[in-house]
């Protein structure tokens, strides 16, 4: 016999949607604050936007993060960021792009050539080496750039057209809500913004408004079986219905995030992560931001809902 | 009733009986010899990062086509100038892209305006004045007649590093060009990743060039260059220390001639010292200018200069007829293979930078595989007993649809001959969690309709009937972003795209599908009172 998590909720969202805004104008700021960060050039941008090299090293033996930043410092390379990974004894040496000018190609040679000499005593061998042009990083960099915006319209467009206009706004609101405060989040957290980052935001993106579709396709069904009820009453008894099934299906995709972030490796360990956290907030977003941005758009008027079955 | 459970069970297992004759190419290895005659022999590709190698986005640097195009025009002008005895100064490229010439005297500018009209039509004057009664002209070359060249240039280029790569050996290479002026290079499983850029990257013009010994080096050092000669260096490894050094040498400009005249190029071992060279075949026509700049030039040095480094500067003792040569200097084996490899293949007729370079080694690539597929397990373990635990029997028939899903995604890659990245096993891994979302969407509308006292049977058709909206409107926004993953990502990314989307719409069929014809058959076969749900 199956279980239930929750039983029948009767908990009034619309009622704490002060509180929860509160909250999320916080993590959207945080969000906004790291966009301009990363306009005005201050971001840690990963080095596929940002051109520059990247090496990963896999050595025999476990060794000494200190030792590693003190070799690359003694042979020049002042900027590298360095990351340890314990397990598989392994680490990632990034350098930004200021030090590439003029000799693309060489600086991951150098680098290897550091290591050889330092860590003669502590064979390595090469996990990857990433070496990209300011140029790819730029076209990397619009590439991605556009396809937020298309996403964006596109996934507007269609909200729009399923539903009434006022949820395909507030819908897409949330959404961005959900995307900028996993960047935010990130931001504090100190990681990079990168290619795969981005495509952790976008599929975010969708996925979070497939939270959002659940409880709104309730609430329309139930402004139509129960014309004459106030807005927040309707609103309320919607997603204190749909509640469980809005957790069910967000546990069931946090479980495999879980696998991945602390299974998957370090390649693709932010991305996970990335998702990870983005599926809390856009769950808490489909309850919390969503519904209650129509409830404020459309609380004075009269209610007329479109529906397009 | 009975028929359409039929038809549609024939479906899902026509479904899963192709996935699997589509998956097994990918799985068995080797295949029974008869497999290929009438099945697919399609496999899923390993992306770079999973497989280990080398990509590389090279630019061609299409401008030095032209300057060297320009470079010959001015050449060729000052030839034909010196044959008509047309007394001529500064026959030059300038650095914005022009030829200069200056002529002394209004006689001079009269026959050389007959020669331009004759011969150089397709050069355009550009500007013309007169100053202290000499003639200065700027000459540039027609537009459209620098974009044909730019072209060919990476069209030349693409199929010169094709032919460097056949003949080093990488197994299944991809060389495209992509956008105006780039060449995408990629090379799986490559173990020499710094050697294949060395093959790859270099311009390989060889060009014989006379020693200057009319002029002092000395002097030229200093500064005093005389017009028409450069200097460029020889590098030369001391044998012991290993210590690199540049010797200079002065060299006249021109090149007498270059390696396009080439049909082979071989490493030997010279037997005496167990030295590698490199040896040259020329053609007709190079075996003829070889022997007449020989005969030309005895007891002059003649420098062998390779991407405008000095290879050696023998002195030519007597004339050489027959079209061979040889190019030593202080070579590994492997130097002196890949420098026959790049003349073999050909000069690229512009040079490339590498504007970037990811490279992936195999033990990062398994290791890869390896978390891959056991995040992939535990995650798929975490979903399977959830659903078991939470929804019971029902929660069974969800897993069922999850394993179809797996299934017929796999298979689907394989027909497709899809790449398969790290980013895309996270795609699986993300399909798997959303998998079970309709399943859960449904059911808890099926848990609604029984609360409100429906039959069984009654509560299974209005609980799929009701969510399937909701369940298309949410694939549908996954779906779109997956879209845009695929146009606008590159490499690994456009691998999640695929796997996502495919995962989506396949989810669509097993949700949809998969798990109702189990419902309508158990409820067909027995008249359920409660349900396990």
């Amino acid at each position: 016999m199956g279980i239930e998590l929750l039983g029948k909720t009767n908990i009034d969202f619309i009622g704490k949607r002060k509180y929860a805004f509160i909250f999320s104008v916080v993590l959207v700021s945080l969000g906004i604050f790291s966009l301009v960060q990363m306009w005005r050039g201050q971001a840690n941008l990963g080095i596929d936007f940002a051109g520059g090299t990247s090496v990963q090293l896999k050595f025999e033996k476990p060794f000494q993060l200190d030792k590693a930043r003190h070799a690359l410092e003694v042979n020049g390379f002042k900027d590298s960021e360095l990351q340890q990974f314990i397990e598989g004894n392994k680490l990632l040496i990034q350098i930004k792009k200021s030090e590439m000018t003029g000799s693309e190609g060489k600086v991951a040679d150098k680098i290897l050539a550091v290591f050889s000499k330092e860590f003669a005593d502590n064979k390595f061998l090469v996990d990857s080496t990433t070496e990209i042009g300011p140029k790819v990083g730029k076209s990397l960099r619009d590439d991605a750039l556009i396809a937020v915006i298309v996403s964006a319209i596109g996934m507007i467009v269609y909200l729009a057209w399923r539903f009434e206009f006022s949820f395909g706004v507030a819908a897409a609101a949330a959404t961005f809500h959900d995307v900028l405060s996993v960047l935010g989040i990130f931001n504090i957290l100190g990681k990079e913004v990168n290619l795969l980052l981005v495509t952790a935001l976008l599929t975010l993106a969708g996925y979070s408004l497939t939270d959002t579709v659940v409880v709104y396709d309730r609430i329309r069904e139930n402004l139509r079986l129960r014309p004459r009820d106030p807005l927040d009453q309707v609103m309320n008894s919607s997603i204190n219905e749909v509640l469980s099934r809005t957790i069910v299906t967000s546990l069931t995709v946090f479980l495999v995030c879980v696998a991945l972030v602390f299974f998957g490796g370090e390649v693709i360990h932010d991305f996970s992560l990335a998702l990870l956290i983005g599926i809390v907030i856009g769950t808490y977003s489909s309850i919390f931001v969503a519904s209650p941005i129509v409830y404020e758009w459309r609380k004075g008027k009269k209610v007329k809902i479109r529906t397009r079955r | 009733m009975w028929r359409s459970i039929q038809l549609r069970a024939g479906l899902i297992v026509a479904f899963l009986a192709l996935s699997i004759i589509f998956l097994i190419p990918t799985l068995v290895d080797p295949l029974p010899k008869w497999w290929g005659k009438f099945l697919p022999m399609e496999k899923i590709n390993l992306g770079l990062d999973l497989r280990g190698g080398m990509h590389l986005l090279l630019e061609v640097e299409t401008q030095k086509a032209v300057e060297s195009a320009l470079d010959k025009y001015a050449s060729e002008i000052k030839d034909a100038l010196a044959k008509k005895d047309i007394p001529a100064r500064q026959v030059e490229r300038t650095p914005d892209g022009k030829i200069s010439i200056t002529l002394p005297d209004s006689k001079a500018n009269d026959r050389f305006s007959q020669v331009r009209a004759d011969q150089y039509g397709n050069l355009k004057v550009a500007s013309f004045r007169e100053q202290d009664g000499k003639f200065l002209y700027l000459l540039e070359m027609n537009p459209k007649e620098a974009k044909a060249i730019e072209e060919s240039a990476i069209r030349q280029g693409l199929e010169t590093i094709r032919n460097r790569v056949d003949q080093f050996g990488v197994a299944e290479p991809v060389i495209v060009p992509q956008g105006d002026k780039e060449i995408l290079v990629q090379l799986p499983g490559i173990k020499e990743p710094q050697r294949a850029i060395e093959l790859i990257g270099r311009t390989a013009l060889l060009e014989f060039k006379l020693v200057d010994e009319e002029n002092s080096l000395e002097d030229a050092l200093k500064g005093n260059l005389p017009p028409g000669s450069e200097i460029l260096y020889q590098k030369v490894a001391e044998k012991d220390t290993g210590v690199v050094t540049r010797r200079p040498y002065l060299l006249k400009k021109r090149a007498l001639m270059t390696g396009d005249v080439l049909t082979d190029a071989r490493m030997r071992i010279k037997s005496d010292f167990n030295e590698p060279y490199v040896s040259l075949d020329f053609d007709n026509r190079g075996a003829r200018l070889f022997d007449q700049i020989t005969a030309e030039n005895v007891k002059k040095r003649l420098a062998i200069v390779l991407d405008n480094n000095v290879y050696s500067a023998p002195v030519i003792q007597e004339r050489i007829s027959g079209g061979k040569a040889q190019i030593s200097g202080s070579f590994t084996p492997e130097e002196a293979t890949d420098l026959a490899i790049v003349l073999r293949a050909g000069a690229l007729p512009a040079p490339v930078k590498i504007i970037q370079n990811v490279t992936v080694g195999p033990s990062l690539g398994q290791d890869s595989i390896d978390k891959g597929i056991r995040a992939a397990l535990i995650g798929a373990a975490l979903v399977v007993v959830f659903m078991a635990v939470y929804y019971g029997l029902s929660g069974l028939i969800a897993d069922w649809a999850l394993f179809l899903n797996i299934v017929y995604l796999m298979g689907a890659m394989a027909s497709m001959r899809a790449t398969l990245t790290l980013p895309g096993i996270a795609g699986i891994i993300l399909a798997i969690g959303m998998a079970v979302d309709s399943n859960v969407l449904m059911f808890e509308r099926i848990r609604e309709e029984l609360r409100l006292g429906k039959t069984v049977r009654a509560a299974v058709d209005a609980g799929y009937d009701k969510a399937l909206f909701t369940i298309i409107d949410s694939h549908v926004t996954t779906l779109i972003t997956a879209i845009v993953l695929f146009q606008f990502g590159t490499g690994p990314i456009k691998g999640f795209a695929v796997t996502l989307s495919l995962g989506v719409i396949i989810n669509l069929f097993s949700a949809l599908i998969g798990t109702k014809v189990i419902f309508d058959w158990i409820n067909l076969k027995k008249q359920l009172k409660t349900l396990s749900i």
